[in-house]
């Protein structure tokens, strides 16, 4: 148990997807105008993430790895599909996200009309994709998965929802011109980023 | 198509509408590779590559694809180009691949390419695409080159790996600052870049969502 909750928190603070892997920075600076807007596309990130990461999981140790065929007979225990990897994991994103606004459609319209546009965009988000490879790289296994499918989906979600609450409030400060808009938002997840990186010093 | 007309898709994202500081694309790689300038080229040749061929095939196919469908094939055929690129990296440059660790196929997600696909692929002819990708991947390396090239000779006094300003701990002169080592600082110089470029470009000053109401105490003398 204790190795899940570290691995949860390291997912959330130390290593945090928008902060300190610069993931998914596109809708990170794009809709974080608005806190209420960010809210619902941080839930939404979440719900997808928890979902793909272990589905690409079970994908990745019983149908693409080396010798995954094995228990086919002899002649399968070589094959090594891993060079597919890529157009699966994005196959499978964007077939859970087609999924998942069906399912929602139909049985909770109204978080369903919460996530409204960001759920179609969630698909190319990197934050998911980076998420599916960082699992594949570490080769966790599928507990330690669901965990930081859900644990690096939070820590995005805190990170977008902490700096539309920064850009509600900048937009009334005074900025130099040249500066105005995105140059500031630029320099303020900077600062943010570095914060984030003071928990690096936690050891777990 | 005119000559005149390729010339415009190319230059014209070189700093006028640069997808990185104009469009806002394609941040994720600009902050995450740019500690080292070797790195940084690699990543810029496999982008601009991936961008401006995803941009002739999907132009190609553009008036077959179904409306409802499209983004599940441009995805099919950007996640091609970068299994090819992934696969070449690997064989030829296999420590540079395993630095680039994730960002290779993270360039799927680039939203520079699915940008560019969509926005541009989908209306225009294949070789005018071909070169909108071309240009739209030198806008993106010309302003990572000068953020890798900032970060690597500040941040560790070398570029591509050639010694420029001799460390202090090498018995040199330079104290090198470590902040640029770390990633936010890519943040930083990408800020100010923005700035810089707006300060030449005032066209591209954003408007202020928020004015402060001018002093109207002594003004009117109806106080």
């Amino acid at each position: 148990m204790e190795h899940y909750i570290s691995l949860f928190i390291r997912a959330v603070f130390i290593e945090n997807m928008a902060l300190a892997f610069f993931l998914g920075m596109c809708t990170f600076l794009a809709l974080s105008k608005k806190v209420e807007t960010a809210i619902g596309l941080g839930i939404a990130v979440i719900v997808v993430m928890t979902i793909t990461v272990p589905v690409n999981n079970l994908i990745y140790n019983n149908v693409l790895r080396e010798g995954a065929w094995a228990w086919m007979g002899e002649d399968y225990a070589n094959i090594d599909l891993s060079f597919l990897g890529l157009i699966t994991y994005i196959g499978v994103i964007a077939a859970m996200v087609q999924i998942m606004e069906m399912f929602l459609d139909k049985y909770i319209p109204s978080l369903y009309n919460a996530l409204g546009v960001f759920l179609p965009l969630i698909t190319v988000n990197c934050a998911i994709m980076g998420g599916v490879l960082f699992m594949v790289e570490r080769d966790y296994n599928f507990p330690e998965s669901v965990v930081y499918g859900l644990g690096s989906g939070f820590g995005w979600a805190l990170a977008v929802v902490a700096l539309a609450s920064i850009r509600e409030k900048l937009k009334y400060s005074d900025v130099p011109g040249p500066l105005r808009g995105i140059g500031i938002t630029f320099i303020a997840s900077g600062l943010m980023a570095m914060g984030f990186m003071s928990f690096s010093g936690v050891s777990l | 198509m005119a000559l005149s007309d390729i010339k415009r898709v190319v230059t014209e994202p070189l700093i006028s509408n640069n997808p990185i500081t104009v469009q806002i694309l394609g941040i994720c790689s600009a902050l995450a590779v740019t500690a080292s300038l070797k790195v940084t080229l690699v990543m810029c040749i496999a982008l601009t590559l991936v961008t401006a061929f995803s941009g002739f095939g999907i132009s190609l196919i553009r008036n077959h694809i179904p409306n409802s469908i499209r983004i599940i094939v441009q995805m099919t055929i950007i996640a091609s180009l970068v299994i090819v690129v992934d696969q070449v990296l690997k064989a030829f440059t296999y420590e540079i691949s395993k630095q680039l660790s994730v960002f290779v196929g993270l360039i799927i997600t680039n939203c520079i390419v699915m940008g560019r696909a969509e926005a541009f692929a989908m209306q225009n002819g294949p070789v005018l695409s071909f070169f909108d990708g071309i240009g739209n991947g030198l806008g993106y390396s010309i302003l990572l080159i000068s953020v890798a090239v900032v970060r690597e000779l500040f941040g560790s006094g070398t570029l591509l790996g050639i010694e420029i300003l001799p460390l202090v701990t090498d018995g040199g002169w330079y104290v090198s600052n470590g902040l640029l080592l770390l990633p936010p600082s890519a943040f930083f110089i990408i800020g100010g870049l923005i700035g810089l470029i707006r300060i030449i470009r005032k066209d591209q000053i954003e408007e202020p969502d928020y004015t402060i109401s001018p002093n109207t105490e002594n003004s009117g003398g109806q106080f």
